[in-house]
């Protein structure tokens, strides 16, 4: 159980009853992505969504495809950093431990991968109280961050909150899905999701290289025009027990899938494990359930500040102050009214 | 490779190239291994490994021939190891002239075939005469590894000059690096620990490949990671069953099962050709080779096969010379070659010299093409870049293409065979749209047809095809059964009770006619009927070794040469490596993988030698392929090329070979022609023409020359464009723009290319001077039939070739670079003859091979000064001199050297 237990149950009082399901989520470890974009491709081959490239370099790297949008639900993004970045970013990693970071302390049992079964040898080496090497990374002088992004299926999802028509809901496995027979496009939620990650789907209309030069253009359905589309953790394959295609696909284990309970507490044995080998860098993003949205469901391991990712630093969900808002606002009409009420009277006198 | 210690990629982008295999290399790291990417670039791999090394492309045999050094010097080999299961004590003849005497060359090198005659690598007689010994023949021993001809102490003196400096030199790695490396492996190795290599084509396609991953063998066997548990050096392939294809090949100098193919003139008769492969009397498996080869011609030819007719062998082709794929392309410009099947690859973009490739093309009268995309080598005769450029055109091409549509591997069942030998069924996912076929399918049907015309021939040439068994039973939609054709492989018993029933193992074949199989090492994957490689038992229900996943060949052996993983008195190095042990109880070896060793041979056994094959093998000798059944630090035979791994420089290359006066390989196979002229090497005038190293790759999102994935959508907006890499000082030097236009020339080609400005790429510097590498993934190409195009990488290449295995030398090469677009039609060959003529590069200088300057032609006189060794003054000098005269027999013929400045 994590230590820092305060998670809220998203779908505590949504009435599912016998069908609810121990929330679910993800665990994206960056420090083990190695950029191959495979559950980009994954996700879009699974939930048939069509591209979005405009088959152009996008002058960022090796990342082509930009950003989390209606049709790219799985994106990768690379980061290329020289020393002076990597110094600040151990520095920054471990002023968050100074700080009490939840979920960053000394490591009260063995790390364990989760799912694999531990090679004898390793059990050895642990056991045996063999010296594991455990010195820092070498290459300090340069570095390549990669990392996964998706919807954070947060605890108090503002797009779901936003929503006019409904067809945002909130599963029994804790996720938010929009429903796109229901959804008529209105694009409020665009602006509710602090993390930007929910987006309208145009016509799909995409203009290759190809096509600009008079040869034959790519063919593809557009499904789901002009409704609002994201990740939806796979529901499809989750209700049938599968796992989600990206963290099936992904090769090196860096997008883990499973209980969201378990997800944050592998992440943050994974944190405890890179600080004690000197990765001071690696924080986590979304672990914690007192941040502006309550938690995400899919929890980041970074290794430098969520802005360098292009991640909001403090995400917060934009009803989050609406009871404040009401009651300012009510505040206010009062206030309004009494100065009416005022005015009148004065205006007897 | 989950079980190493550390693993070393190099030559080699393993997590953008092999991102599923790469699950191991992140799992060792995640027990605690240390891993170590050393590569020209900073890639994918690097940015998870725990340390880059940069290097310049094509100097890894000074880098690994340093580390054999720093073994050898600091005394870090695995002594028990290496005199246990190595040739490290055999004693090599005295007429073996090695290059550090020989200005670079071995002994044995003849000028006007620019061949080696390898007789002088022979080991000596046991009688201490120094007179070399006959293959196979007991050779002189000295244990205490201190004769000065046993090969332990010739491979001091080999590597003596490839020290840390000399690294530093040669290949641009600090010395810092240098020690990190050699700490790390060395540490990392022995009876405790293993290190493992990992290579792929950055290793192999050289002009001295192959020598590049002999050197990683020296390493590995002097540090004991042969045979064991997270040791070896993983040969990474390109493709899905690209191991598959050179089990059962699709090489023109093999047959199944590693069995070399029949020479004209040499081989003419069955007893001829066995001798040459394995003879009865030398030690190891290799003596079974009639087995393997009449089993092989009983499952070609069954009952037309017989003794009375030596099993058919003379309905095998014979080569009258190497019939590579670059020879054909030229055969093919000289109008020799009418037909030309293409599949599974697209010549037009993935070969090197892409122009040579289609000029020869159109030289075709007709051409197959089946794929599943209609790719370049399909389209190159209405939009490539010869129609472009106006040099070819359309209705002056005589070809006539037929393309075919292709099953891709979900749509037709079959077998890939992985880097680990490991062979993994594939079952049809679903059926293939329209007309497309399966290789099996349309080959078979192919057959089928060609016999029904040749029918009635009384043509002895016809015999082979119309005798072939080519029996498969079909189902409704003309598929054959392909585990008809695993069975075929796996092979049977002829004769006797057993007939008809599949063999069990490679043992059971014999070289009377009584059994068959197609490829001696995949018997037993078909064992009692039951398809191995289809077995799915998942790793979490079995032990670490998983034997029940699929099948691996010899025999489902997980590890090879696992003998080599207990001492020489059977015991397991360490409890922390056990891998297989001799239980003296039982009488056997035993383990939780396959013995790599005769079953029941004791650790102490010393059979009588005459006994030869497997019989012979002693209770020490665990390489069991090996005629003296040890593994070979020095190799007499085998490598064309020379029997230790010596550096030279690449066909083109701005930096002066730093160890010896000879340049490049002297045996490696170049082409003097017009159309693939070679850029000059450091030291000559021009060389400055093409002034900095390109070489080429692939991207993760991308699939070789792209027939898989520029038709495709999803893969093609990841990486829409062809790019180059470069550094920021290279930018600022050439005036480069972030993402403009860059044009890039060598002697062969002008491309364009986006430009990627990064600090992944770093200046090199190399013998003082700073060495720039652009980077060039290799993907695109010109057309209108893919959702994306761009210029060809390949295009730029030149053809040389190493002359073990006609691979080609694409993994660095000479270019300049200059900003914006290339020109266009008849202006883009202009340019390209500009740079040439301003180089001087000509057929003339392409011609010569020997630069080391010893002995001129009709001379004996050496001619050291001529050559100043900047790099390492004190080796410079006499020792080449005197040796070059006493051995001038050997260089007699040498063409007059370059001119030097």
């Amino acid at each position: 159980m994590s230590r820092t237990a305060a998670w809220e149950d998203p779908s505590a009082e949504l009435h599912w009853e016998d069908q609810a399901q121990p929330r679910k989520g993800f665990f994206t470890d960056t420090s083990i992505c190695i950029g191959c974009k495979a559950c980009e491709v994954a996700c879009k081959e699974w939930n048939r969504n069509p591209t979005d490239g405009s088959f152009e370099l996008l002058e960022s790297s090796y990342d082509n495809t930009g950003a989390l949008g209606a049709n790219t639900w799985r994106h990768v993004a690379f980061v290329e950093q020289d020393r002076d970045r990597i110094t600040a970013a151990r520095e920054s990693g471990r002023q968050l431990v100074s700080l009490g970071m939840p979920g960053v302390g000394p490591p009260e049992s063995a790390p364990s991968a989760g799912g694999a079964a531990e090679p004898p040898d390793l059990l050895a080496a642990l056991e045996g109280g063999e010296q594991m090497d455990l010195t820092p990374p070498d290459t300090d002088e340069f570095r390549w961050l990669m990392s996964s992004d998706v919807c954070k299926h947060c605890t108090h999802a503002g797009c779901l909150d936003v929503c006019p028509t409904g067809a945002l809901f909130r599963t029994e496995f804790g996720t938010v899905v929009v429903q796109a027979d229901v959804c008529n496009g209105c694009g409020t939620c665009v602006a509710g999701c602090p993390f930007g990650v929910i987006e309208r789907r145009d016509d799909g209309t995409v203009h290759p290289k190809a096509e600009r030069e008079g040869a034959q253009r790519v063919e593809q359905d557009i499904p789901h025009q002009g409704t609002a589309n994201k990740c939806t953790l796979c529901y499809d394959r989750m209700v049938v027990g599968e796992t989600p295609a990206c963290a099936k696909t992904c090769p090196t284990t860096s997008i883990k899938y499973g209980d969201h309970e378990d997800m944050v507490e592998t992440a943050e044995a994974r944190v405890r494990e890179l600080h004690d080998r000197g990765m001071t860098e690696a924080r986590l993003y979304g672990a914690n359930p007192d941040d502006g949205v309550g938690g995400i469901g899919s929890v980041f391991l970074l290794l430098d500040e969520p802005e360098v990712y292009g991640l909001p630093p403090d995400p917060r969900v934009a009803t989050k102050d609406l009871p404040q808002m009401y009651a300012a606002a009510g505040l206010a009409a009062a206030g309004m009214l009494a100065g009416v009420a005022a005015a009148f009277l004065g205006s007897r006198r | 490779m989950g079980n190493a210690d550390c693993i070393v990629i190099q030559g080699s982008n393993m997590a953008e190239c092999h991102p599923v295999g790469f699950q191991w290399v992140a799992e060792a790291k995640a027990r605690g291994a240390r891993v170590i990417h050393v590569d020209p670039r900073f890639t994918r791999t690097t940015a998870v490994a725990d340390r880059h090394v940069p290097i310049r492309a094509g100097s890894d045999i000074v880098l690994l021939g340093a580390l054999i050094n720093h073994v050898l010097s600091n005394g870090l080999w695995f002594d028990e190891y290496v005199k246990a299961f190595t040739n490290a004590a055999t004693v090599i003849n005295d007429a073996y002239g090695d290059p550090e005497d020989l200005e670079g060359l071995f002994s044995g090198f003849d000028a006007e075939t620019g061949a080696y005659d390898p007789a002088s690598w022979a080991y000596a007689k046991a009688d201490g005469s120094g007179e070399p010994a006959e293959p196979g023949e007991e050779s002189q021993q000295d244990p205490t590894l201190q004769h000065p001809n046993c090969v332990f102490q010739i491979l001091r003196r080999h590597y003596a000059r490839y020290t840390p400096e000399m690294v530093t030199e040669a290949c641009g790695i600090s010395a810092e690096d240098f020690a990190f490396l050699a700490d790390t492996v060395t540490e990392n190795s022995g009876r405790e620990r293993t290190t493992c290599f990992a290579y792929a084509v950055g290793w192999t396609q050289h002009s001295q490949g192959a020598q590049y991953i002999r050197t990683a063998s020296i390493l590995q066997l002097l540090l004991g990671n042969m045979g064991r548990p997270g040791g070896g050096i993983m040969a990474l392939r390109g493709h899905a069953t690209i191991q598959g294809s050179t089990d059962i090949p699709t090489l023109f100098n093999l047959l199944p099962g590693y069995l070399p193919m029949p020479k004209a003139g040499v081989h003419d008769t069955l007893e001829d050709y066995l001798d040459s492969v394995g003879t009865k009397d030398q030690k190891g498996f290799w003596a079974n080779a009639d087995a393997y080869t009449v089993s092989l011609l009983k499952a070609w030819w069954g009952d037309a096969a017989t003794e009375d007719n030596d099993f058919a062998y003379d309905n095998l082709p014979r080569l009258t010379g190497p019939h590579g794929t670059y020879q054909t392309v030229m055969r093919m410009l000289d109008d020799e070659v009418d037909g030309f099947f293409i599949l599974g690859q697209n010549p037009a973009v993935g070969s090197a010299n892409g122009r040579m490739q289609r000029r020869g093309m159109s030289h075709l009268k007709w051409l197959v093409v089946r794929d599943f995309s209609l790719i370049e080598s399909a389209t190159w005769w209405k939009d490539g870049p010869e129609i472009e450029s106006g040099e070819m055109r359309t209705e002056d091409i005589d070809t006539e293409v037929f393309f075919m549509p292709a099953a891709n591997h979900t749509e037709k069942a079959g077998s890939f065979t992985q880097t680990q030998r490991m062979v993994q069924w594939r079952h049809q996912a679903v059926h293939p749209p329209d007309d497309a076929t399966s290789e099996l399918q349309f080959f078979h049907d192919l057959g089928l047809r060609i016999r029904e015309r040749l029918a009635d021939s009384g043509d002895p040439r016809d015999r082979p095809l119309l005798d072939l068994t080519w029996d498969y039973p079909v189902d409704e939609d003309g598929e054959p059964d392909p585990e008809s054709v695993l069975a075929e492989i796996n092979g049977r018993h002829l004769t006797g009770e057993a007939a008809g029933e599949p063999l069990s193992a490679f043992t059971q074949m014999r070289a009377d006619g009584s059994t068959s199989g197609g490829c001696w090492i995949y018997s037993g994957i078909y064992a009692d009927g039951v398809n191995h490689a289809a077995r799915r038992k998942p790793g979490r229900e079995q032990d670490e070794v998983a034997s029940e996943w699929a099948w691996a060949w010899p025999a489902n052996r997980r590890i090879l040469y696992n003998r080599a993983s207990a001492d020489a008195e059977g015991q397991p190095w360490s409890e922390r490596k056990k891998y297989m042990w001799w239980d003296a109880e039982a009488g056997k070896w035993s383990g939780k993988d396959v013995s790599d060793f005769p079953a029941d041979r004791a650790p102490d056994a010393v059979p009588d030698r005459s006994l030869g094959g497997p019989e012979a093998l002693t209770g020490t000798d665990a390489f069991i392929m090996q005629p003296d059944g040890k593994a070979w630090l020095f190799a007499p035979t085998g490598m064309i090329d020379g029997p230790l791994p010596t550096h030279y420089e690449a066909q083109e290359s701005p930096v002066e070979n730093p160890l010896y006066p000879q340049q490049q390989s002297p045996s490696r196979i170049t082409f003097a022609r017009d159309d693939n002229l070679s850029a000059p090497s450091a030291g000559h005038a021009g060389a400055g023409v093409y002034p900095y190293v390109f070489t080429t790759y692939r991207l993760t999102e991308h699939h070789t020359a792209g027939g898989m994935s520029r038709w495709l959508p999803y893969l093609s907006e990841l990486q829409p464009e062809m790019f180059c890499e470069v550094s920021p000082q290279l930018a600022a030097e050439r005036g480069l723009e972030p993402y403009g236009w860059a044009t890039l020339v060598s002697p062969r080609a002008v491309i364009e290319a986006r430009v990627l400005i990064t600090r992944r790429m770093m200046p090199l510097t190399v013998a003082g001077n700073t060495v720039h590498q652009i980077g060039l993934p290799y993907h695109w190409a010109v057309g209108r039939e893919a959702v994306i195009t761009g210029d060809s990488a390949n295009d730029l290449i030149g053809i040389s070739l190493d002359p073990n295995v006609q691979i080609q030398d694409s993994k660095t090469g000479s270019c300049d670079i200059i900003p914006g677009r290339r020109p266009r039609g008849a202006e883009a060959q202009r340019l390209v003859d500009e740079y040439i003529e301003r180089s001087g590069a000509s057929v003339e200088a392409e011609a010569r091979r020997i630069s080391a300057p010893g002995v001129r032609e009709g001379t004996e006189t050496p001619l050291d000064e001529a050559h100043p060794q900047e790099g390492d003054p004190a080796e410079a000098g006499e020792s080449h001199a005197l040796r070059a005269e006493q051995d001038a027999g050997d260089h007699r013929k040498r063409t007059p050297r370059e001119d030097q400045r």
